[in-house]
């Protein structure tokens, strides 16, 4: 019989490890350690249809509970891990020590914080999980005005869905433009214009240096350029921290998340790590080790650790994809575009549907598409396949990029 | 309630009955019908939840872009009654209704 694999954090990759596990007819016992309350849910709808009550509670589970039973899976809901001994192949669980032959950490990441954030008055959120999305969905009814402090993924998708409730929104971001880190400049100027046509204020080179408050609620923020806003909420979206405090404190290396191998396997050789928490030497972005915050990632690489432990190693190679719901816009990523040095733009901007071709040389690197599945779907495959279109292929409407495949 | 019948690619059957309103896929990952895995859940965009309707199908929506160009890179083949399951939403005239699975989804 095939030993216990236990599995520290019921996320989108600790979920996906379960299921990839029992397809490949894994017939060890498997136990799953969730810090949450909850049974496993869905991020992506946290920031986008369920805060404004469009979905619903019983729309986010990952799966129901049923699934557990029948697929023998023993789920711990409020049972977070708190060490873990790679010696003795145990981790401890409020007190108690179980013990596993392999180890999966799949803690994800935690929002980070400003200074201010710990002493602040009721209104104040972060938006990680469940809890922080009920908070921030009831608060969002009697809300006027909001303040999303960070012009990321979550802070605009979040900004779009409260503005199209009706809350008046200002987002500061500290940086020129919005998702600067992560998509090409026009891309940015195109969602600034579509975010402040449905009425969202966005102020750029812009941050919050404190809070004013009352009876201990939230009134408003004070901007660093000594101006004043009202606020009765506040969110902040200012990016993620691995959670490698478990990992670290038994000894495995860890530099911006747990390192891993192709095989998403920790120096430690029956621990591993998945999903948010891990950073991994990456092929689309030249070997270099990036940790990435996605549901493709924490899917994949769960796939790929099931394969080890259930005997059939297979590396981790997957394209990255990634998506964003702004409104009613679709941003699409294939690929990492780290290396990039020139971009070509494909399709109608004006009309709202286009991407954005990112490349090194003649190499096709990366796909950012808006409102273009097609772009995003081809890309997918051209990348997979290091199929490069030339630039003037990319660049040209007409040229059916299908044809390269 | 619709009775809807899916077919797991080796042949199992496994008879539900559907909720109307919510969509094929969420209905068969609540009655845990392993052939359907849903990664994005329902955002349309893994491709995951893949399977195949009959062409003349009653109380089908007509299929978006997004969904066909999606469907233009599913794991297993695409065929004529192909659809993305997280893209139909369920009705009462899809009582009797049979969904047939593919063996690959990823
Ligand atoms: C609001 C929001 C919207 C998003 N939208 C998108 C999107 O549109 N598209 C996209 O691709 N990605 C999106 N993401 C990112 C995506 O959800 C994450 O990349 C993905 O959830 C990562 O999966 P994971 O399993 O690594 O981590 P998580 O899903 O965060 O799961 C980690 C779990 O581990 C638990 N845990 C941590 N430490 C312990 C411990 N010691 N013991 C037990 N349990 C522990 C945590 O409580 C948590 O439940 C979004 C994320 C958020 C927060
Ligand atoms: S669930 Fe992902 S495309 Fe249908």
């Amino acid at each position: 019989m095939p030993g216990p694999v236990l599995i520290v954090g019921g996320g989108q990759a600790g979920v996906q490890l379960c299921m990839a596990l029992r397809r490949e007819k894994y017939q060890g016992a498997i136990s799953l350690y969730c810090e949450e309350p909850e049974y496993p849910y869905h991020r992506p709808p946290l920031s986008k249809s369920y805060v404004t009550g469009a979905t619903d509670d019983d729309k986010l589970p990952m799966r129901p509970e049923s699934f557990y039973e029948k697929n023998a899976i023993d789920v711990y809901l409020n049972a977070p891990v708190t060490s873990v001994d790679i010696h003795r192949s145990e981790a401890s669980v409020g007190g108690t020590a179980v013990g596993y032959s392999s180890l999966v950490l799949a803690t994800g990441a935690r929002p980070r914080r400003l200074d201010w954030q710990n002493d602040a008055p009721a209104g104040v959120f972060s938006l990680r999980d469940l809890s922080d999305a009920r908070q921030i969905r009831a608060g969002l009814q009697n809300c006027k005005s909001l303040v999303v402090i960070g012009a990321g993924f979550i802070g605009l998708e979040l900004a779009a869905a409260a503005c199209a409730a009706g809350v008046q929104v200002t987002v500061f971001e500290m940086a020129d433009r919005v998702m600067g880190r992560a998509v090409a400049p026009t891309i940015s100027t195109f969602f600034e214009a579509t975010h402040r046509a449905a009425g969202v204020d966005i102020r750029l080179g812009a941050s919050v240096s404190g809070l004013e408050h009352s009876d201990g609620q939230v009134s408003g923020v004070q901007c660093a350029d000594g101006t004043t806003l009202a606020a009765d909420m506040v969110v902040v979206g200012i990016g993620v921290t691995p959670n490698v405090e478990l990992a670290e404190q038994a000894g495995i290396s860890c530099d911006n998340g747990i390192l891993v191998d192709e095989h998403c396997r920790t120096e430690a050789s029956s621990v591993f790590a998945c999903g948010d928490c891990a950073a991994h030497r990456n092929r689309f972005a030249g070997g270099r080790s990036v940790r990435l915050e996605s549901i493709q990632n924490a899917t994949d690489q769960a796939r790929t650790i099931a394969a080890s432990i259930a005997g059939e190693p297979k590396p981790y190679t997957a394209v990255p994809w990634f998506w964003s719901d702004q409104g009613s816009h679709k941003l699409q990523m294939a690929g990492l575009a780290f290396d990039a040095d020139s971009y070509i733009e494909r399709g109608d901007r004006e009309g709202g549907r286009f991407s954005i071709f990112h490349y090194r040389g003649d190499k096709l690197l990366a796909v950012d598409s808006v409102n273009e599945s097609r772009d995003h779907m081809v890309a997918r495959k051209l990348i997979e396949a290091a199929i490069s279109p030339g630039q003037d292929q990319a660049g040209d409407p007409g040229f059916d990029l299908k044809s390269l495949i | 309630m619709p009775k809807i019948t899916f077919v797991e690619a080796d042949g199992t059957e496994i008879v539900v009955e559907a909720r109307s309103g919510i969509s094929l896929m969420e209905n068969a990952i609540a009655n845990n019908v392993d052939g359907i895995e849903a990664e994005c859940g329902g955002s349309c965009m893994c491709a995951t939840c893949h399977c195949y309707l009959a062409d003349d199908q009653a109380g089908l929506s007509v299929m978006q872009d997004d969904e066909d160009e999606m469907l233009g890179f599913v794991a297993s083949e695409r065929k004529p009654g192909s659809r993305l399951s997280c893209q139909i939403t369920v009705t009462d005239d899809m009582d009797g209704m049979q969904v047939h699975l593919p063996a690959e989804q990823n």
